[in-house]
């Protein structure tokens, strides 16, 4: 793929974007809730071309010594060689890593979903919950249409009934016990300027790269910096501002089920 | 043959709920979404493009590789992230019941490649992920032979009955897939696990030829509406 980064960066500077959006303008956001029967819980979202599934899986196992009486959270992510001529075959790279951690610790740090109440026999058993990301087609910003795909997902996951033995998942009743909503917002610095919800071809020249995610009450639940370059602690306190305020809008469209994909 | 009576309605002969789409995904050269009933497999074509190392090249055609791989909450339990010795054989049947169709003569020295992602696995996973490549390796614009169809049969209660779900398939025993290009007549796979006398193998591949057909134009109609729709999506463009 080649990219004109001078091209790119010429138009930051400028305050500029080659797809003609304002510095904090998000793409077009479409989320389709439960798109999937398997799944606990499912969800597609779309940022402009970025699309990325997320899907929950519930099992039963052991807690951690150090949380007997607490679920289980884990959280992967892998990027299919179908989104994009530059993934390859094989297990998750740093990248695909650092999106699923990502995704993690919005919901962890969060105590988005109480874990407490997916305790069956502290000690013992305790539902074990995946939450897996899969990207179908990469075009920027895959952090926060995972985030948003994750939450989305644990917002329509119904759990399967569980007679102390075995798990039954044709029967799916009772909801999550969801306590908040995460979403991420991430924001790119090339050159001097700052935009939002970078795509492939910004997110190629940036310099640096900040994703904050948020909750329903306004507090910030997990940072990630990443990037060669740095940020001025006013340029962080002017993100940090947005990202509280564009989370917001964000949070606002998981309530819209839209049909992306058609069986 | 008498008509087995089955767990949700169907006739012996009569396939799943059958929805194709051709290109879904913006990145990939071509691609195509396949969902019979519950089952839902998603192909992309990437290429023909440079193949490295060099040493796997091959100097008079294309080199064509497939990858099928399922996500993790495609089943009831869920499965592990990455290769098993099982999708390592559904990957190469699948390359060789798609080679016969692909002109790979025309391009020396490159790959295409083929990704199949099994999104919802309820039973036929590896004939949907067939029928996807098919139609994903058209929307690429590669120049083939003729369309692969695939479809798989099996036997219920005494009774043979093509594309069983998988409810079904917990019972059934004995399970045949098979590809065809109905063009030039020409299976190009064919596996069966089982127990089968001679006369019920070829009854059930007449079921199941007979089902090809119906997959063929439904392939045939996904591939020209997706023209249909990106035509009227360029005249769209020119008028605005």
């Amino acid at each position: 793929m080649i990219i004109d980064e001078g091209y790119i960066a010429a138009l930051a500077a400028k305050g500029v974007r080659a797809d003609k959006r304002q510095p904090f303008e998000y793409r077009k956001i479409e989320i389709q809730h439960s798109p999937f029967s398997k799944p606990e819980g499912s969800a597609i979202v779309k940022i402009g071309n970025s699309t990325v599934l997320a899907g929950i899986k519930l099992g039963v196992g052991v807690p951690f010594p150090d949380s007997p009486n607490e679920g289980v959270l884990i959280a992967n992510a892998e990027f299919s060689p179908v989104a994009s001529p530059e993934f390859e075959v094989g297990p998750p790279e740093e990248d695909a890593i650092e999106l699923a951690r990502i995704v993690d610790r919005g919901i962890r740090e969060s105590h988005a979903i109480d874990m407490e109440k997916l305790c069956i026999t502290a000690g013992e058993k305790v539902w074990m919950m995946n939450v897996d990301i899969h990207i179908l087609n990469h075009d920027g910003n895959l952090i926060d249409a995972s985030v948003l795909a994750a939450t989305a997902a644990l917002m329509n996951a119904k759990m399967p009934e569980y007679d102390g033995e075995k798990i039954n998942y044709d029967v799916k009743k009772k909801k999550l016990p969801l306590k908040w909503k995460p979403v991420a917002v991430t924001f790119a610095k090339i050159g001097n300027a700052i935009i939002v919800d970078p795509t492939f071809e910004e997110s190629k020249v940036l310099d640096a790269g900040l994703t904050v995610s948020t909750k329903d009450d306004g507090n910030i639940c997990s940072i990630q910096k990443s990037g060669s370059a740095g940020f001025t602690r006013e340029e962080i306190d002017m993100l940090l501002g947005k990202a509280v305020e564009m989370g917001k809008e964000l949070r606002e469209k998981l309530s819209h089920d839209a049909s992306i994909l058609k069986f | 043959m008498t008509m087995a009576t089955r767990v949700d309605g169907r006739k012996a002969d009569e396939i799943r709920k059958l929805h194709i789409e051709a290109g879904v995904l913006p990145n990939a050269t071509g691609s195509a979404l396949v969902s019979l009933g519950e089952t839902i497999a998603l192909a992309a074509v990437y290429g023909p493009r440079m193949l490295h190392p060099k040493h796997l090249q091959a100097s008079d055609k294309a080199v064509l590789s497939t990858v099928y791989s399922m996500v993790p909450f495609g089943t009831t339990e869920r499965n592990r992230p990455g290769p098993s010795r099982r999708s390592i054989e559904i990957g190469k049947v699948t390359r060789q019941a798609l080679e016969p169709a692909v002109f790979l003569a025309e391009f020396p020295k490159t790959t295409i490649d083929v990704f199949i992602n099994i999104l919802q696995a309820d039973a036929g996973t590896r004939t949907a992920g067939i029928n996807a490549a098919s139609v994903a390796l058209a929307d690429a614009g590669i120049p083939m032979r003729d369309l692969v169809v695939a479809i798989a049969a099996g036997k219920i209660e005494g009774e043979y009955a093509i594309d069983l779900n998988g409810k079904e398939e917990e019972l059934t025993d004995c399970d045949m897939p098979i590809a065809y290009m109905p063009k030039d007549n020409r299976i190009t796979l064919l596996q069966m696990d089982g127990d089968m006398p001679l006369d019920d193998v070829r009854k059930v591949l007449d079921l199941s030829m007979k089902s090809c057909m119906q997959l063929y134009e439904a392939q045939k109609l996904a591939l020209r509406n997706r023209w249909i729709k990106a035509a009227q999506q360029q005249e769209a463009r020119t008028e605005g």
